[in-house]
Order: C-alpha cells, then sequence, then structure tokens
C-alpha cells in the first residue's frame, strides 16, 4: 500500500506566550516549531500500516510525507523520515499564503501524481483548528472519506475498516481504496492499527516511536523533492482573508479559596454564578 | 537551552531520548531514586531506543554519533528523567567502554560491547581502590600471569554500577611500580574469587548502585586482556578528557533543572504578601545563577568541540569540570535556599540534587586534582 501522509508544522504551543502580534499581524519569528501532533499520529498509523510490526525494518509499503512551507519545514520532514517514511516532499511555499482550500486543492493535485492508495492525515492542525484539509481534499478527489478515526483495520489492500467514536458508541466505516482518512489521538493506541501484515498478537508501544541516532543520520540520505506550489495549482488565491490579529486580554489571576462555603459564598455573590 | 554545536541531528535526538525519559523514567524517578535502585529491565529498554548506543560506532551497534550527541542526550535524560542517578547508573558504560573499543580486538568488542549497547549486560569500570584514587598510578590490585589465566588479587571501591554488572572493565598491575605497570582485564560476574564486598551508601546519585569489589586469587584468562601488558594506564588516561566532558555536562544539566525549579517556585510562593520573586535580593541570586549556567555551558560548548576536532584538551577539560562543578554546587545551593524549609525536604526535587551535586568535585577526577592538571599543562 502507498499511504501520502500531509504534515504541517506548528508553533510549539509550550511557546504559547511568546506570540507577538505587530501592526496586526501575527510574528512568528523567534517561535520554535513542531510538527502537528494529529499529523504525526497519521505518520505512526501510516507506518504500522506499511510494515510488519514485529520488524519494523522491512518495508511492506510506501509512506510518502508531504509538507508545504519554505526550505526550513524540511526539518518536519525529516523527522518523518528519522521515524520511518520512505520518502518526502516540499511544496514550496509560504505560510501565511495558505489556507484549507490552496492546501487541498494543492494536494488533490499531487495526488494524482503520486498515485498514493490512502491520504492518511491529522483530523487538524493545532494553531488554527480549522478540520478542513481532509474533507476538502476527499471532495476534490471524489474519494470516500472517514474523519478522526480512533482504529483502522486493514484486512486486505483493497478496503480499510475505519472506527470513529461517536457519543454512545463506535461507528464502524468500510473503505474501499483509494480513500482519504483523519485521524484522532487514539489511532496511535497499541492495538488501533491492524494489518494482514503484522501478527494479531503484536502489541505495539503507546503513543509515536522515536527514531534512534542511526535512524536519524540515515535520514539525510532519504529523497527529498522540492515541487513549486504554483506547479500544482494555477490559481493560489486563498479563500479565506485575514484581516488582523490581535492578543486575547490578559487573564486576571484566579485566587484560593479556603472552604467550600467559601466557595460557594463567592460563585453566588461575586461570581453570580448560583 | 541548547548547545551551540547543536544541529538539526541533536533536535531530533533530543526529541527521542525525552520521549524515552518522559515515558520510560519521570513517572518512577522520585520512587526509584528513594529505593536506592532502578528496574534492570529499563537496560534493555534503553537499548532498544537506541539510547545506550548514541555515541559509539554503528559497527558495534551504536548510533554512530560523537560526544556531541553524547551530550545532547544526557542533557534529555536528566531534564526530563529528573533522576540523575538513574542517568549515571545507566550510562556506566560511558566510562567501562572505551578502553574495550580502543584497545580491544574484534572478538573482545562483539562478546563486551554489542551486548551493552542493547542492555543486555552491565558494564562497570573498576580504578579507584580502598587505599587511593586520585594517585591512578600507584593502584595495588595485582595480576599475576598463571598459564592461561591472571590471577588477581586486591580491592576496588566507589565502582559505579559494580553491584550489578555483568563484567568489570578492571585496572590491575601486572608489572612493577608506576604507570608501567598497569593493564586492563575484564573480570566477569561468576569468576571464582571475585565478590562484591558491599554496596555502598552515598550522600546522592541514589539511585545508581555503587560497590566494593574485591578479588581473591580470582583466575581471570588471558583472553580477557585489553590491549598489551603493562600498557593499560595509558588507555585509562585517555578516556579522562571525555569522561570529563560529560560530567561538566551533567552539571550543566542539574544546574539548569534545579534553576528552572527555583524560578518557578520563587514566582509562586509568596511571603509578606507578596511573591518571592518581587524581592531584589532573590531575582539577582537568580540572575547569578543564569550566568553562572550559561559560562558553564559555554565552556562544555567549546570542549566538546574541540574534543571532536581532535585537539589535545586535557587542560580545558579540567578547567571545564571545576568550572561546571562549582556552578552546579553553587546553583543547586541556591535553589535549596529559595525553596526555604521545603528545600530541605527529601520530598523537594532540588533537595535530592543538591546531594547529587556534591559527587561532581570528587568523581572523575578531585578539583584538586584538576588544578594539579592545569598547573601542569599551564606550565608551572
Ligand atoms: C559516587 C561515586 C562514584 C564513583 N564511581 C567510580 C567508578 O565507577 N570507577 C572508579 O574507578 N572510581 C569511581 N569513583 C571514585 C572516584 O574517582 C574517586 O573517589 C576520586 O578519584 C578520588 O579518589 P579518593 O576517593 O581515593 O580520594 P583521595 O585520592 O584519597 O583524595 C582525598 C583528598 O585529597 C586530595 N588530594 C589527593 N591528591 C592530591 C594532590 N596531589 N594535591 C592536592 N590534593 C590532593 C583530593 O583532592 C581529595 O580532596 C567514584 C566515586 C564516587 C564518590
Amino acid at each position: 500500500m502507498k499511504i501520502l501522509v500531509p504534515l504541517k508544522r506548528v508553533s510549539d504551543p509550550d511557546n504559547a506566550n511568546k506570540v507577538k502580534v505587530t501592526g496586526g499581524k501575527l510574528d512568528a519569528s523567534g517561535l520554535e516549531w513542531k510538527p502537528n501532533p494529529f499529523d504525526e499520529y497519521a505518520v505512526e498509523a501510516a507506518l504500522r500500516l506499511t510494515e510488519n510490526g514485529t520488524n519494523t525494518k522491512a518495508r511492506v509499503g510506501e509512506v510518502v510525507v508531504v509538507t508545504f512551507g519554505p526550505k526550513e519545514a524540511e526539518t518536519t520532514l525529516r523527522a518523518a523520515l528519522a521515524t520511518g517514511a520512505d520518502k518526502a516532499i516540499r511544496i514550496d511555499a509560504l505560510d501565511d499564503a495558505l489556507d484549507g482550500d490552496v492546501v487541498a486543492r494543492a494536494l488533490k493535485a499531487l495526488v494524482d501524481k503520486e498515485k498514493p492508495d490512502l491520504v492518511l492525515l491529522g483530523k487538524q492542525a493545532v494553531d488554527g483548528d480549522s478540520n478542513q484539509v481532509g474533507q476538502l481534499l476527499a471532495e476534490y478527489l471524489g474519494w470516500p472519506q472517514a474523519t478522526f478515526a480512533a482504529s483502522i483495520k486493514s484486512n486486505a489492500d483493497k478496503a480499510l475498516i475505519v472506527s470513529r467514536e461517536v457519543d454512545g458508541g463506535a461507528l464502524n466505516l468500510k473503505l474501499t481504496l483509494p480513500a482519504v482518512v483523519s485521524v484522532d489521538l487514539r489511532i496511535v493506541a497499541p492495538k488501533s492499527v491492524t494489518s494482514i501484515h503484522t501478527p494479531a498478537t503484536h502489541t505495539y508501544p503507546d503513543g509515536v516511536r522515536f527514531a534512534a541516532l542511526m535512524a536519524i543520520m540515515a535520514a539525510k540520505k532519504k529523497p527529498m523533492t522540492e515541487v513549486k506550489l504554483a506547479d500544482l495549482v494555477t490559481d493560489a488565491a486563498t479563500k479565506i482573508k485575514y484581516t488582523g490579529f490581535e492578543l486575547p486580554p490578559s487573564r486576571k489571576a484566579g485566587i484560593k479559596v479556603k472552604t467550600v462555603a467559601e466557595l460557594v459564598e463567592k460563585l453566588k455573590n461575586e461570581a453570580k454564578a448560583l | 537551552m541548547r548547545y551551540l554545536f547543536e544541529t538539526e541531528e541533536h533536535a531530533l535526538l533530543r526529541k527521542s531520548i525525552r520521549g524515552f525519559a518522559d515515558v520510560h523514567i519521570a513517572p518512577f524517578s522520585a520512587e526509584w531514586e528513594e529505593a536506592e535502585e532502578f528496574p534492570k529491565e529499563l537496560y534493555a529498554k534503553a537499548g532498544a531506543a537506541g539510547v545506550l548506543g548514541v555515541s559509539y560506532p554503528e559497527q558495534f551497534g551504536g548510533g554512530g554519533g560523537d560526544i556531541t550527541h553524547a551530550i545532547a542526550a544526557g542533557d534529555e535524560m536528566i531534564m526530563r528523567g529528573r533522576s540523575v542517578g538513574v542517568t549515571v547508573g545507566i550510562g556506566s558504560h560511558g566510562i567501562a567502554l572505551p578502553p574495550i573499543i580502543r584497545l580491544g580486538t574484534d572478538a573482545q568488542r562483539d562478546r563486551f560491547v554489542r551486548p551493552v549497547l542493547k542492555g543486555e549486560k552491565v558494564s562497570a569500570l573498576a580504578i579507584t581502590e580502598p587505599s587511593g584514587g586520585s594517585d591512578v598510578a600507584r593502584l595495588k590490585t595485582r595480576a599475576r600471569r598463571d598459564g592461561d589465566h591472571f590471577v588477581v588479587t586486591g580491592s576496588k571501591t566507589f565502582i559505579t554500577s559494580g553491584v550489578r554488572a555483568d563484567f568489570v572493565t578492571t585496572a590491575v598491575r601486572t608489572g612493577g611500580d608506576g604507570h608501567g605497570g598497569v593493564s586492563i582485564l575484564v573480570i566477569e560476574k561468576g569468576t571464582p574469587g571475585f565478590t562484591v564486598s558491599r554496596s555502598l551508601k552515598k550522600t546522592g546519585w541514589w539511585a545508581s548502585d555503587t560497590a566494593e569489589l574485591s578479588f581473591d586469587e580470582c583466575r581471570v584468562p588471558v583472553g580477557n586482556l585489553i590491549g598489551e601488558e603493562n600498557q593499560g594506564f595509558y588507555a585509562v588516561m585517555v578516556n579522562f578528557v571525555a569522561e570529563r566532558v560529560m560530567l561538566a555536562s551533567q552539571c550543566v544539566a542539574i544546574s539548569q533543572l534545579a534553576y528552572d525549579e527555583a524560578v518557578a517556585y520563587a514566582k509562586q510562593r509568596e511571603a509578606f504578601g507578596k511573591p518571592i520573586m518581587g524581592y531584589q535580593v532573590l531575582r539577582h541570586k537568580l540572575a547569578d545563577m543564569a550566568s553562572r549556567i550559561a559560562a558553564a555551558r559555554a565552556l562544555v560548548s567549546e570542549l566538546a568541540t574541540r574534543h571532536v576536532r581532535g585537539d589535545e584538551a586535557s587542560g580545558l577539560a579540567a578547567m571545564t569540570k571545576n568550572v561546571a562543578t562549582d556552578c552546579c554546587s553553587f546553583v543547586c545551593d541556591g535553589a535549596v535556599q529559595i525553596f526555604g524549609g521545603y528545600g530541605y525536604m527529601r520530598e523537594t526535587l532540588v533537595e535530592r540534587l543538591y546531594r547529587d551535586a556534591r559527587l561532581y568535585p570528587i568523581g572523575g577526577g578531585t578539583r584538586e586534582i584538576m588544578n594539579e592538571i592545569i598547573c601542569k599543562t599551564e606550565g608551572y
């Protein structure tokens, strides 16, 4: 199976208090970047689908990772290559010239070229929290889609059973490939991804895998290509226009109460919540 | 804070080590320190994750990195794992393996290096003896040749991981007095006459075991001689620079951890109606701590870079170790002071770091011996 995984780098949420707004524009200088966690989960799920979990070095499929961004964004791709992805593509673009729609249209063009069996991606990026690319892409491709996957079963290479958590239980969808699937955080639980290549008895460690130094060094030799955004979309206009940014008002420090009685009194008389 | 020499590769490595420390060490660090032991299974987990082999050649199952990678990895182990004892205990191969890698035969490397990097075997280095550690050239443990064996008699003390070690890289006297009579033997657990005579109680580094070892007519096969007979002193000495970079970098990590704890505490602890961070004396104390850490980090950076480049750096290594250990003692003491009474309580991390810090001006060559080296390299 060939799987395409789009990745986005996001500013490290731990740096939230370093975000600056200058002249109504977001100032990204000095921020630290890390891969969007949901995208890392997608890479992990893709690797699990394309390997025998008991011998992860022998690949039985291909994982192609792709990101949009300037040269520095290749760091995000190399991190994915280090954990096991097979090849990487960077679509040269500026972060603030993109929205979910342009990204989905460019990915459609890339899918037409790369011909993956599956596009696996995070349900949303934790910076904008838009939650759009997967759905738009499925629509543009005319492919079946499943969003917020909590588990994926791949019994044959032609179809998937995707389980999504919904109120009151799980909804199981059968998808015929090719398809688009977006993942939620439970996809990296030890038994969330099952495939014909890995014995049913195998248990993965919880969470995403980490690369040993040897793999980090070896990743430098894996293929990394650059594609211009203009080569994928003729119309790079975004549908979303940002008119301005401002920081939320800073919050007042909380207080500590000594007794339940005091809490009730404050809720009643100060917060007027009771 | 990263070291100046770090590249994207180091950043990815840090992320991996952080992932390991967050899951496999941090949740248990306080418990293991109090128990004065960490589970032996941790070796296998660390081996499988590539944590043990970071700076060892790929041909022996290592990660192919150099000392700069080892420093970055150690930094994450301490900062995220929050147990100095575990870091130094699980890292005892950092001093036990280099003589074997440098002077051993391929067969010896296969037997001793590979299984340690996989986490299947525990290794230790034994140089220090009850009668003295600073004066390595005067060590007394005797190894007499008898056919296909060396017969070893003597004792070693303060040996990190010695209690659980499957083998001990041991400096012994095969020849006459002085440094020209020293050889290195790998002495394996279970060899008749080799016993762990004591597990020692310490000020700090609790999660790491420290042993007194005794050898009584212990017969070690000649195949366990590392390098040539009577050439062992050089092998021991040549690794001291690498050991001192590592110890100095541990001091930087411990200092940073204690400092971060102190800053967070000073912001939220109140006295006389305001956070204690509101008092300039405490802010200045923290500013001094931060400056010392920056200086120690910069020196470690310079030393590591020179070491990788192949410069002779024994004098600089001695200076770096002293600067970093002084920084660590100063910062941990300051952090305890900022924590007040809580700083003196075993439940507080900085209390433990303060105890851990005391080792560094002693282990790996004392502060005074470092100054002796500096005098020599400075030429007076
Ligand atoms: C927790 C811990 C772990 C250790 N791990 C290991 C290990 O794994 N393997 C190993 O081989 N050793 C290990 N050591 C031993 C350590 O290397 C020695 O303790 C150290 O080298 C000092 O030796 P000593 O204790 O015999 O002190 P001594 O050599 O007896 O020195 C005592 C004091 O005299 C001073 N002194 C000595 N000579 C001079 C001089 N010429 N000029 C001025 N002052 C001098 C010293 O600086 C010191 O202050 C460990 C020690 C500790 C505490």
